[in-house]
Formats: C-alpha cells, sequence, structure tokens
C-alpha cells in the first residue's frame, strides 16, 4: 500500500534542532544527487557556452584575440570556483539543479548551516572532481597517470554509494548531508467525518489492535478514489468484523471502518495520555512506552 | 459482547445515533493549532518561491514564532495524536521550517567582509603551529633543492618538471635566462598571464588542501617539500650564472605571497591531518568536521592570495623591471600580510572566537 500518511521509502536522518525537537529529514538518493549535479553542470556548461560566443562575437570589434582568451579563462575559472558556493549560499543549501530535484544540504547535526561548510562542500568538490577530469584532459600525465586519475574519479564519485548517509567526502570535511526538501500536505482528520459516530464499539472489541493497525487502516481509508480501494475496503472490513466478532448491522463497509477507526484511535489516545502505548495487536505488555 | 461501555469516547459524544461526528482530543487540538500552521505554510511557500526577501518586516518576525509554534505542536501531537498523516504534516512543516530559519545565516556580502576583516586572520593565528610547520618544511625542502642542485646541476632535471621548467635548464644559455627574467609583454599577454595562473594554481590550492590533508597530512608535508625542491633548484640554477639577485628580484614580489598562500595550503592539509591521525577527545568524524570547515576557510583565504600573486605576476612584473622596486615591492607584501595576520580582527576576540 502506498496511500499517502505512510512512512518514506529512503533513508531517515535524524536531525535534534536547537529548540531540542528531533526532526527526520529523508536522506537524498544517489540518483537525485548526481542527477542535481549533472543539471548543475549544464547549467554551467551553457552560462560558459553563452559567454564563449559573446566574447568571440566582441573579440571581433575592438578587443584583442589575447585578452578575450584571457578574460574567458578568468570567467571559466571564477564559474568553475564559485557557482556551487554562491548559490548554496545565498539559495539556503541548494543549487539550481538541487532546487529542480527539490534536495538540499543541511548541517548533519541540525545546527544552522554555516558560510564555511557551504564553503568547505564544494571546495573538495574541486578535488573530487575537477582535478582528475583536468588531469584526463590535459594529456601530459601518460597512461598510467590517466589510470590513476580515472581511478580517484571512480573512488570519490563512488563513496556516497558506499555510507549510508550518502556523504561525499566534502559532506565529511564540512559535516553536512543532502536531504530532500520535505513537502507538506496537511489531510483531514478522519476522526472528524460525519461517519466517524455510525457505530459504536466495546472496549474488548477496540483492544483487539495497537497502533500499527490504527495506521494501517488509516492508510486504507485514505486510499479512497486510488484504484482497488474498494476491494482493500471490503477485505479490511470483513477481516475485521470476524477478528472483534462483529454481529451488528453494517449498510456501509466504509462508513464501518470510519467508524471503527475513530473508536480505535480514541481509545489508543486516551491510552497514550495514561503512559500505555500499544505498538500493535502482538503487544501484550501494559507497560509505558 | 456486552453492551457499548461507557468509557468508550465514542459512545461518550454519541448519546444520539443522528448526533454530529466524535470529538477527540487530538482533533480538538488540531482544531485549535491548525490556523497557525497554514500560516506558517504559507510564509514558506513564499520564501521558497521567492526567497527570504518577499517576506514583509512583520512577516519576518513572524516566523520564528510560528516556527516555534509548530515544534511545540508537533512535540504535543507526539505525545496525543496517532494520526499518522497529522505527525507526517507536521514533521515536514517543521522541517520546512526549520531549513529557512536555520539557514545559512549571513548574507553574501556580508559573510564574504566578515570573512577577510575577522574569520581569515583568527583562523591563521589559530592556526600559527601548523602555518608555522608548513613554512619550515617548505624551506627546509628549498634549502635542500638548491643544496644538492648546487653540488650538481644535472640533478635540476629531476626536481623541475618540464611543464614548469618551459626550456629553462643548465642547458640554457645565461642570456635566455636572463631574459625570462626581463621579458616585458604587452598587457594582454600579461593578463593571460594571470589567468593560466589562477587557473593553474587552483587546482593545486584544492589539492594541496584538502585531498592530501585528508589522508593523514603527511602528503600534504611532502607536497610542500617538493614545491620547496623546484623553488631551490631554479635559485641554484640562476645562482651559478651570478644571477642570483636577479632571481630573487623576480620571484620575491609575488613569491612572498605565492608562498605564503602554498604554506597555508600546506597548514591547513595538515591541519585536517592532524583530525585524522589524533581526533583527541572528539569523535573522529566530529572532529574532521570541525577541522575541515576551518581548513576550508584557510584555503579559501590562500585562493585569495593567489589572486593577489596572480596579480602581481602577471602585470606588475612584467610593466616594472628595476631591481631596488622589485625588492621594494617583495618587503612591502611581506610586511603587509605579517601586519595582516598578526593585527587584523582583533577587537572583539573573545566575543565570538569558538
Amino acid at each position: 500500500m502506498t496511500a499517502p500518511g505512510q512512512l518514506p521509502a529512503g533513508r531517515i536522518h535524524q536531525v535534534v534542532t536547537p529548540e531540542g525537537v528531533p526532526l527526520p529529514l529523508e536522506v537524498a538518493g544517489a540518483g537525485d544527487r548526481l542527477g542535481a549535479f549533472i543539471l548543475d553542470f549544464l547549467i554551467q556548461c551553457a552560462a560558459l557556452l553563452v559567454i564563449g560566443l559573446g566574447l568571440s562575437w566582441q573579440g571581433h570589434f575592438s578587443l584583442g584575440e589575447d585578452v578575450v582568451g584571457a578574460l574567458y579563462y578568468v570567467l571559466v575559472f571564477l564559474i568553475w570556483t564559485f557557482y556551487f558556493p554562491v548559490f548554496e549560499l545565498a539559495w539556503q543549501g541548494q543549487t539550481p539543479g538541487k532546487r529542480i530535484l527539490k534536495i538540499r544540504a543541511v548541517d548533519a547535526r541540525g545546527g544552522p548551516l554555516s558560510a564555511e561548510a557551504v564553503i568547505a562542500r564544494n571546495l573538495s568538490r574541486q578535488v573530487e572532481l575537477l582535478l582528475p577530469v583536468l588531469a584526463i584532459a590535459s594529456l601530459a600525465m601518460g597512461a598510467w597517470g590517466n589510470l590513476a586519475a580515472i581511478g580517484w574519479l571512480v573512488g570519490f564519485g563512488f563513496l556516497p554509494l558506499f555510507n549510508k548517509d550518502r556523504l561525499r567526502v566534502g559532506d565529511m570535511i564540512a559535516g553536512t548531508i543532502v536531504v530532500k526538501t520535505p513537502a507538506a500536505i496537511l489531510l483531514e482528520d478522519l476522526t472528524t467525518r460525519r461517519a466517524a459516530a455510525a457505530h459504536t464499539f466495546t472496549d474488548a472489541q477496540l483492544d483487539v489492535y495497537g497502533i500499527y493497525e490504527l495506521q494501517v487502516l488509516e492508510s486504507v481509508l485514505r486510499g479512497a478514489g486510488q484504484h482497488g480501494h474498494f476491494e482493500a475496503v471490503q477485505t479490511v472490513a470483513e477481516k475485521i468484523k470476524q477478528k472483534i466478532g462483529w454481529e451488528g448491522p453494517v449498510q456501509d463497509d466504509e462508513v464501518f471502518l470510519q467508524a471503527f477507526y475513530a473508536a480505535l484511535r480514541g481509545r489508543l489516545e486516551r491510552r497514550m495520555l495514561f503512559g500505555k502505548r500499544r505498538r500493535s495487536k502482538y503487544d501484550r505488555s501494559e507497560s509505558a512506552g | 459482547m456486552t453492551g457499548p461501555a461507557p468509557s468508550s469516547p465514542a459512545a461518550r459524544a454519541d448519546p444520539a445515533p443522528h448526533a454530529t461526528a466524535v470529538v477527540l482530543k487530538s482533533a480538538a487540538f488540531r482544531a485549535e493549532r491548525e490556523a497557525s500552521w497554514r500560516e506558517l505554510e504559507s510564509l514558506l511557500e513564499r520564501v521558497q518561491a521567492r526567497g527570504l526577501g518577499s517576506l514583509r518586516a512583520t512577516e519576518l518576525a513572524r516566523l520564528p514564532l510560528l516556527y516555534r509554534a509548530a515544534l511545540s505542536s508537533l512535540s504535543v501531537a507526539r505525545a496525543i495524536s496517532l494520526d499518522r498523516a497529522l505527525l507526517d504534516y507536521l514533521e515536514s512543516l517543521c522541517a520546512r521550517a526549520y531549513l529557512v530559519v536555520y539557514g545559512v545565516r549571513k548574507n553574501l556580502r556580508e559573510a564574504v567582509a566578515d570573512f577577510f576583516a575577522r574569520r581569515f586572520p583568527r583562523l591563521l593565528r589559530a592556526h600559527w603551529p601548523h602555518l608555522l610547520l608548513s613554512y619550515g618544511i617548505l624551506l627546509a625542502g628549498t634549502w635542500v633543492g638548491f643544496a644538492l642542485t648546487r653540488g650538481d646541476l644535472d640533478r635540476f632535471y629531476s626536481f623541475v618538471d618540464a611543464g614548469v621548467a618551459q626550456g629553462r635548464g643548465p642547458s640554457s644559455s645565461t642570456d635566455a635566462l636572463r631574459a625570462i627574467l626581463y621579458d616585458g609583454e604587452g598587457p594582454a599577454k600579461a593578463l593571460k598571464t594571470f589567468a593560466m595562473f589562477l587557473f593553474t594554481h587552483n587546482a593545486r590550492v584544492g589539492l594541496l588542501a584538502f585531498a592530501v590533508g585528508f589522508a593523514g597530512g603527511i602528503p600534504a608535508g611532502l607536497l610542500l617539500f617538493v614545491n620547496g625542491l623546484t623553488l631551490g633548484a631554479f635559485a641554484a640554477l640562476y645562482d651559478s650564472r651570478g644571477l642570483s639577485l636577479d632571481f630573487w628580484a623576480w620571484i620575491l614580489p609575488h613569491g612572498v605571497t605565492e608562498l605564503t598562500a602554498v604554506a597555508l595550503c600546506g597548514a591547513a592539509g595538515l591541519a585536517l591531518g592532524q583530525a585524522v591521525i589524533f581526533p583527541g577527545r572528539e569523535e573522529r568524524k566530529a572532529g574532521l568536521a570541525r577541522r575541515g570547515r576551518e581548513a576550508a576557510l584557510v584555503a579559501l583565504g590562500a585562493v585569495a592570495l593567489f589572486f593577489v600573486a596572480g596579480l602581481i605576476e602577471g602585470i606588475f612584473r612584467q610593466l616594472v623591471h628595476s631591481i631596488p622596486i622589485r625588492y621594494a615591492v617583495a618587503g612591502a607584501t611581506a610586511l603587509l600580510w605579517t601586519a595582516y595576520f598578526l593585527l587584523a580582527g582583533r577587537g572583539g576576540e573573545t566575543g565570538s572566537a569558538r
């Protein structure tokens, strides 16, 4: 079931905010990271292409060829060096590529993302990527040198695949982590629906289930409109009726489930207030959670 | 199966079948707070679309308040609510707000000004043992390169690779060697030299400061030494032709700045190496992160120094051929950097130093 309201699939990195509240952030996958880098790279190339065309057009008139060449080198240097840090400073950990793919760099321990961290993680990008690429491009290294450069590139490039937080060397040096930008949609509270009061249940009937089952039921109910929703509701309703020994009349399975959800949530939340958190139907301990 | 127990909330709120929906504590809590979440959400959407600057002053002042209110809502919701969708929403809302509230603190121009006026010189003072060691290794390399090449000029070829030598070597004539020290080119060529200088040295900065530091600091020391060897070999070559005075007048005006920058990168690398090998009381990863940020700043400052060195080499040296003026500029830069490193950003140092 992939209804909204279920846990995300990616790895969760927990940061503790300066206020002391733990917040889960989803670690950005290697594909998103690579995609963002490629987008940024293409944007840089496009910028350099436009500038190069502009300069060469200009070169026919007033400026000498040497000056144009020199200007171009300086611009290449400036764009290569400052594209990432300037965007990440100005856009709070995002570059255009990261923005398009909805990921961003944050401080791994939950503090503010400092300017030096942004600079550190991006300066080391030069070492990870630019150096070996330049070395290969310069053709001055010989076969073994090129092999070493490719090894370097591969070694650093694949490093994020070998640690759980997808850190590259720059992230380790700067103490940063790249996460998905969270997207928030507030869904309706199911217990406020009219149907929630359609049936009543006994404590014994409600005590059959725990929090896990409650939230699975929530995701079933929130799946309204999706393909196979009707069948899912029917199956789940049958199962629950059988389990709790329901004998009353049921006109509509969906209404029945909504009423059961509301009653179950009410019961579990009330018990939670007394320190009893029942994790699932297998949780027979009555201790505090 | 008994009848509905009076303790069930559903039963309590449902005296008659046609009554309105059940109101749970968590649902009431949500109804009470939802407006402030929505307000925060709309502010966040605007920040994400058009940046912090798009908020009015009053809205900007509300943002941290709403953020803390949302955090407190999240804490309460975790304790009383089992509505997964609500918890997910609050977690994600808080995370979004957290990223905005605790994003990069300063704006770019402020950060740059603060960096050169305070952070950079302070960091250098904090790294003085590394810097001193780094300078020491560099000078030791220069001395060894000089002494060895003086002993046997053919060793020049083992210390200097062809790209750097640009055809210079023990077989070059004295006139050719002298010509390089005094070739005056047009400003266009000078600018090109400057640009190439930046590009090649930028790579060196990164290499020196980070990669090798990450590997434990020893390669950083080696690189410094090799850098010194090259310089020493050149010095010995010119010394053998009686051009010592001219050579140092040629190298020092930008060399003071450039060698300082090289030493800075080396110091950054050594500091990183220290964090890897001797983590001290800190966890190794945390120590690396802390020192890495500082080392990155040192390296960034070094890039600025390379920039200055590039300007001096590319422009000044092509235009000014007088030996006394060249030495005067070298002395002035040395004095300037020393004063900057020792004196800049002293005021209020205890306040914000970590």
